[in-house]
């Protein structure tokens, strides 16, 4: 059986049946992980701990205490800590660190939370900063279409695992669009929900005020599956917004307008003229414009909407992120956990030689970037200014809101590039991140869906961005999509995906 | 950027940085400023900074819990990942001469 190509309720169903038990999911799982290493998708793998989880949900599946996720493997991006699998960040400077506690997301989902078994922690860009995954310290995650291009960030490495068929979902984080842009890159679903949404406790910090977690799956439905699991109020992040849990799946199937004929008939689609502006790559374009065409035929109406600050989400976010990012990462010193240098001549030596030998290139300049904004007679021009455009960045989003139910656009401007293509110019890397930067600004929900296919057979994503709390209709929205489109449904060949790396 | 003032930048960042790659990172702290410096152009006269997204839709209530003590003294697995430990606590260098 084809178990990496079923959804998770076929999954779920076929354990529920007895056709196949949690240690043996895990074990066909586990087998193309070692499979399939050279894509570079994992960071730790530990199968004995997969093995013992699976064996505990196969205890609870026979004493009938099984839910719609129990048994089901998952692998979590690896900046969730977890006590029993490697939290590395892939930093060097958290090389071999093991967390006293598991994050909550991974607390929620794991064996006594929703009764998923963990597969191990996947790569990623250094901290969670980068749009390539080649900011990670441990060599970046091979896309799987192609293996010489790069599978987006920072995220990448959760994205090659569900497209390649290494985990059935995973966990991710979205900052400025690392949730997004790999699944756009690797032709999957990702879900960045409304921030404060997810508990980022144990969630390895980059941009405290625009770092949220999400589910990365292969459909909408999947993706709802897990949300409905990992959402919810906790009181040990301060952010955490106490809001009654909604059932992210409660629209799917139905109707926009219960007296409607066509599925979406009466949905108001906004279609942001910024986001088709020069710098848009033509297949990109012409593959985003014919699924907004399927969505009118499925009775949606597109309306011209503007957001005219797009551009600038760029150098506001670049201001922001290193911000948070400087001070963030401040707690590694080489004392209480990680790498510590090995020869230095006093305390601040030992600081300043430990943070420059554990931290990465991009790291570095962010953290530098944020000092430099936060520093005195620096601080109003840059930081403050910065979230004075946010705030316009966030009320642009409300006025176009006022004419339309959702926005869609392009995720990325073009689709994957080949390893090595951008990693010498920072600011050519930034400039990748135009679509998907504002809605972290904002806060906003928003998500990535298949929708076509390069020349060059690699994947192209459509970008669904809702209001605050709209992510039960952009499921709905997504889902009725994934009901008449197969993109979602192709699987990369596995002759091209086996030629990664080291088989 | 001068070398003088990367320097200091590296020095308030906790940051080691050779010649090499002080020249290096000048330059390309260089093109990101100037990226960034485009915001410059825009008026932000009466505008409120967002320092909190959803503030945009509702107004927040910091967010409390109770002053309870919800955690054990994990002291062996807090210190599992510590790089010099002794008789349970973390070794640093010498701090007073």
């Amino acid at each position: 059986m084809n178990w990496h190509e079923k959804s998770l309720s076929e999954l779920s169903q076929a354990i529920f049946a007895k056709e196949v038990s949690s240690v043996e999911l895990t074990q066909y799982f586990l087998k193309r992980i070692s499979q399939y290493k050279g894509l570079n998708a994992y960071l730790d793998v530990q199968e004995e701990l997969s093995l013992r989880d699976a064996n505990f949900a196969d205890e609870l599946i026979a004493k009938g205490q099984a839910g719609p996720l129990t048994g089901i493997p998952v692998a979590h991006k690896d900046v969730f800590v977890t006590k029993d699998w490697k939290s590395t960040a892939a930093s060097k400077i958290l090389e071999n660190y093991l967390s006293p506690f598991d994050a909550r997301v991974v607390e929620r989902l794991g064996i006594r939370g929703a009764g998923m078994v963990c597969l191990g922690k996947t790569n990623m860009d250094e901290f969670a900063m980068g749009s390539s995954n080649e900011n990670s310290a441990y060599g970046p995650a091979l896309n799987p279409w192609n293996t010489q291009y790069v599978s987006g960030g920072s995220s990448g490495g959760s994205a090659v695992a569900v497209a390649a068929g290494l985990a059935p979902i995973a966990t991710g984080t979205d900052t400025g669009g690392s949730i997004r842009q790999p699944a756009a890159f690797c032709g999957i679903t990702g879900i960045k929900p409304t921030y404060g949404s997810i508990s980022r406790y144990g969630m390895i910090a980059y941009a405290s005020s625009l770092d949220q977690a999400g589910p990365m799956g292969k459909s909408a439905a999947d993706c709802g599956l897990m949300l409905n699991a990992i959402c919810g109020h906790d009181q040990r992040d301060s952010t955490s917004l106490r809001r009654e849990p909604d059932n992210y799946l409660r629209l799917l199937g139905k109707n926009w307008s219960e007296t409607a004929q066509l599925p979406l008939q009466g949905l108001r689609i906004g279609v942001p003229e910024e986001y088709f502006a020069q710098g848009l790559q033509e297949e990109v374009g012409q593959a985003v414009r014919a699924a907004l065409k399927q969505f009118e035929d499925l009775g949606a109406t597109c309306i011209p909407v503007s957001l005219p600050k797009t551009k600038l989400s760029i150098p506001v976010y670049y201001v922001l992120a290193p911000a948070e990012a400087s001070s963030n990462l401040s707690r590694y010193d080489g004392v209480r956990f990680g790498y510590r240098a090995k020869e230095y001549k006093d305390l601040t030596q030992m600081y300043e030689r430990t943070r420059s030998e554990g931290f990465g290139a991009e790291v570095k300049r962010r953290i530098l970037i944020g000092t430099y904004v936060l520093s005195q007679g620096y601080y109003d021009a840059y930081y403050l200014q910065a979230q004075k455009i946010r705030r316009i960045i966030a009320q642009d989003f409300q006025t176009a809101f006022t004419i339309c139910d959702v926005l869609m656009g392009p995720v990325a401007p073009q689709v994957a590039w080949k390893v090595g293509e951008k990693s010498k110019d920072p600011v050519e890397m930034y400039l990748e991140d135009i679509y998907t930067l504002s809605p972290n600004l904002a806060g906003l929900p928003a998500m990535s869906i298949p929708c076509g296919m390069s020349t060059e057979g690699l994947p192209i994503g459509l970008q669904i961005i809702g209001n605050y709390f709209a992510e039960a209709q952009m499921i709905q929205i997504a889902d009725h999509y994934q009901h008449v489109s197969s993109w979602h449904q192709l699987a990369p060949s596995s002759s091209v995906t086996s030629s990664g790396g080291s088989l | 950027m001068n070398i003088e003032e990367i320097n200091h930048l590296a020095k308030l960042s906790g940051l080691e940085l050779n010649p090499e790659q002080t020249k290096q990172i000048s330059k390309e702290l260089e093109n990101i400023l100037s990226l960034v410096d485009e915001l410059q152009s825009v008026d932000t006269s009466g505008v409120e900074p967002l320092f909190h997204p959803i503030a945009v839709i509702e107004a927040l209530q910091q967010a409390l819990r109770p002053d309870e003590a919800t955690e054990g003294n994990n002291r062996m697995s807090n210190m599992l990942s510590a790089p010099a430990v002794h008789e349970g606590l973390f070794l640093v260098p010498k701090v007073i001469e």
